[in-house]
């Protein structure tokens, strides 16, 4: 029994189905491993991004810039960017809003810079439910591109302090 | 009901008559042990008073903690639940770290330290090596936590279980959660040099049991999980008290998951031991191949310390292949692991099963199991829990791409609260039935109540687990005090998975106190059963005949409904992780 000292000789290889067990376990686990290099290489959906170290009011300006640059509207008060198709887009995180709003073309590929200025905050794309996380002092560079035409709502799914459930920004694809 | 009711020992199979060699062995162990020591008027075991007087403490403690993050949970489940929206924001938040870390440190922690206890002294016929060290480690852990509760009540460490940089707490907060890592370490200390002084002094021959290797691969991987800990936050500490400077954001995240992960594999490593020892107390059952086992556990010790990867998926800085190989226990050794327990323990209840007689078709020998035993159905249902549910959305939400669709959702706590509470906490609970009327030496009261809570529990967190993941598939956010602001982008179908997230908590946490009331009611009112064996919760019925196990020239084991059972849990593991490739398959691409 498992609350006693097994007899001296207790070592004995696994024979019958918990052998075969132990083998079918095995290859489940290799079949799980391989699937994450399969996607890579074959799938379109892949976290590998590409990360830059900036200091938060270096990427704030860099995002002033941006906007200043590619302005196309206000929604809410917030700044509605286009980037140019193809081109770089940047959007910053702080407490607690998602800045600017960011206007994308369907079927076209974004490099899209997410940072955050203060707290670490979560980037959820919805509702189509795709999370990122943005860390101040890192820039995430993902590329990016939209499919369906549509007003997509950025939820910030990181605890960000007492606002951070008002933290939802806006996203338009057309 | 087949189980044996009434003042029977609780003896299962092959102790009742012990061969006259074992007795005097037994009674060798007891006079080397001369003072400070008892004999178990129930197994015949000899327990040392201090260990004793250590497992009580601890477990107090740790129903105290229990009972902290109960009372919290509840106000947690009626916030989520949007029609009642109870908790304001700030106090939303205050509640929810006040949850995390009395449920996922100072529960578990102390429970787990008395379990050491317990595996490295009466299993061994030992003694405690150190009644000082005891000292030292529990004053330490007791402080601590009382610290880091006093900070969170005078609201002065609103920054939830895992405190994430830039949040800054109160220094205390950080000191507090320091001084019970390092009692914890000095309690790990204990149980090692117990386990060598036990060695050194012979008072058991062979290699030790296989509940203390499993309480042993936990203690490793606790030293392992602590000094993360340590790592982390003594400079976050000093960072507070404003000595140095800010520590990188992402490096905390990643040594933080070095200690947040790494503890639940201490959890899931103790849970597992547990199940070997109920499985033996409530139906007789032994491992059917020690070597097997052992070696699942050497798994668990060598692959876990990786996992911190498993919440780094989404974010810049680390590259694929490091995501690919970390997350991925390197090549899911650990998950092999688990998968190996999961077969080796319902494979042995069936072995002592049918060698009971109750050989009745494939599944004929479960309808003879021990039902009515509060450890028995709390270990049961722990297992399936754990596997069924937190198991297989935890391995597949750990997967690299498929965290995109999951990550900071209600997907995770869904995930978590399979494992460590479904898993983990009922799995203890369910020891607690022994370990009261064996260390306190009181018999249960209202025992009939204390049957069907393990049930209650069970279906308050599995509804609950569900709600959680359904709603966080939908893409609602974890850590969340109102979606209100959000609701449009979700969808109002929502709420009702939100409203099961709601009534399965509160079931939940009815369970929690129906528990920690029986408990209380029992140390301190329960009929003593100094003297006698304790009352009986039921185990297996011996029908006489003998059935029979082993077949074929290699004398492997008949274990037809273990083989079912498995391979109902294999498919549901492919056809889960498959279903979440293809909706990944349905976003936007990215890389």
């Amino acid at each position: 029994m498992s609350l006693e000292s097994p007899k001296e000789d207790w070592f004995e290889p696994p024979h019958g189905a918990e052998k075969i067990w132990i083998g079918i376990a095995l290859a489940w686990c290799l079949v799980m491993f391989l699937m994450m290099p399969y996607w890579h290489l074959f799938g379109q959906q892949n976290t590998s991004g590409e990360t830059f170290r900036v200091s938060p009011r270096d990427f704030e300006e860099r995002v002033d810039e941006f906007v200043e640059a590619n302005q196309v509207g206000e929604l809410n008060g917030v700044p509605v960017v286009e980037p140019p198709p193809g081109g770089d887009a940047f959007l910053l995180g702080r407490m607690w809003e998602w800045y600017p709003v960011l206007k994308l073309r369907a079927g076209e590929t974004y490099r899209i810079h997410l940072s955050a200025l203060d707290l670490q905050h979560g980037f959820s794309l919805q509702p189509l439910n795709m999370n990122f996380r943005a860390i101040p002092g890192y820039d995430y560079v993902l590329t990016m591109t939209p499919q369906e035409p549509g007003e997509y709502t950025i939820v910030c799914n990181e605890f960000c302090g007492v606002g951070h459930h008002l933290m939802v920004g806006k996203l338009i694809v057309e | 009901m087949n189980d044996q009711e009434g003042n029977n020992p609780e003896r299962p199979d092959g102790d009742v008559n012990k061969p006259e060699g074992e007795v005097a062995k037994v009674k060798r162990g007891l006079q080397a042990l001369a003072g400070g020591w008892r004999k178990c008027d129930t197994t015949g075991m000899p327990v040392c008073l201090d260990s004793q007087f250590f497992i009580r403490v601890n477990a107090v403690f740790a129903v105290i903690f229990l009972l902290i993050g109960g009372i919290a949970a509840i106000l947690l489940a009626l916030t989520r639940w949007e029609a009642f929206n109870l908790l304001r924001t700030d106090m939303f938040y205050r509640v929810l770290t006040l949850h995390g870390l009395n449920m996922l440190i100072f529960w578990i922690l102390f429970f787990e330290v008395a379990i050491l206890y317990f595996a490295s002294t009466t299993l061994l016929n030992a003694k405690l090596f150190s009644r000082k060290v005891g000292w030292v480690s529990l004053v330490l852990m007791v402080v601590g936590a009382v610290m880091v509760n006093w900070v969170i009540f005078a609201g002065q460490a609103d920054v939830l279980k895992t405190s994430y940089l830039p949040l800054l707490a109160h220094p205390g907060f950080y000191l507090g959660i320091i001084l019970v890592a390092v009692g914890t370490l000095v309690a790990v200390f204990n149980f090692f040099a117990t386990l060598y002084t036990a060695k050194r002094d012979k008072t058991y021959e062979g290699s030790i049991p296989l509940v203390t290797f499993g309480a042993m691969a936990a203690a490793i991987i606790a030293v392992v999980t602590l000094l993360h800990g340590a790592v982390v936050m003594i400079p976050t500490f000093t960072y507070s008290m404003g000595w140095t400077g800010e520590p990188d954001p992402l490096w905390y995240r990643l040594i933080w998951w070095g200690l947040g992960h790494q503890s639940q594999q201490v959890n899931v490593a103790a849970m597992v031991a547990v199940w070997y020892m109920i499985a033996t107390l409530s139906t007789g059952a032994k491992p059917i191949n020690e070597a097997v086992s052992r070696g699942a556990f050497v798994l668990y010790i060598l692959f876990i310390n990786v996992a911190s990867a498993h919440h780094l998926l989404v974010e810049p800085g680390m590259s694929s292949s490091w995501k690919i190989w970390n997350t991925g226990y390197v090549m899911y050794l650990a998950v092999l692991a688990s998968m190996v327990h999961g077969f080796t323990i319902p494979a042995s209840v069936e072995v002592a099963m049918r060698s009971k007689g109750h050989m009745a078709g494939i599944f004929g020998w479960l309808k003879a199991l021990p039902w009515r035993n509060p450890a028995f159905s709390a270990a049961l249902l722990s297992l399936i829990i754990f596997g069924f549910i937190g198991g297989i959305t935890g391995v597949t939400l750990g997967t690299q791409q498929i965290n995109i669709i999951a990550h900071n959702t209600l997907r995770i706590p869904g995930h978590f609260h399979a494992t460590v509470v479904g898993g983990t906490t009922l799995a203890f609970m369910g020891v607690a039935y022994y370990v009261v009327p064996l260390f306190f030496r009181r018999d249960f009261v209202c025992r009939p109540l204390a049957r069907i809570q393990p049930w209650i529990f069970a279906a308050g967190i599995t509804l609950m687990s569900f709600g959680m993941s359904f709603a966080g598939s939908m893409g609602v956010a974890r850590r969340t005090s109102d979606i209100a602001p959000a609701e449009e982008a979700y969808g109002a179908v929502v709420h009702f998975f939100l409203a099961m997230v709601g009534i399965g908590g509160v079931l939940a946490v009815l369970g929690l106190l129906v528990f920690v009331g029986l408990v209380v009611a029992t140390v301190l009112f329960g009929p003593s059963n100094v003297g006698r064996p304790m009352k009986c919760w039921g185990t297996a019925v011996d029908l006489g005949s003998k059935g029979a196990v082993r077949k074929g020239k290699s004398g492997s084991y008949y274990t037809p409904g273990t083989v079912v059972l498995v391979g109902i849990f294999l498919t549901a593991f492919v056809v889960y992780y498959f279903a979440n490739w293809r909706a990944l398959a349905d976003v936007w691409p990215v890389r």
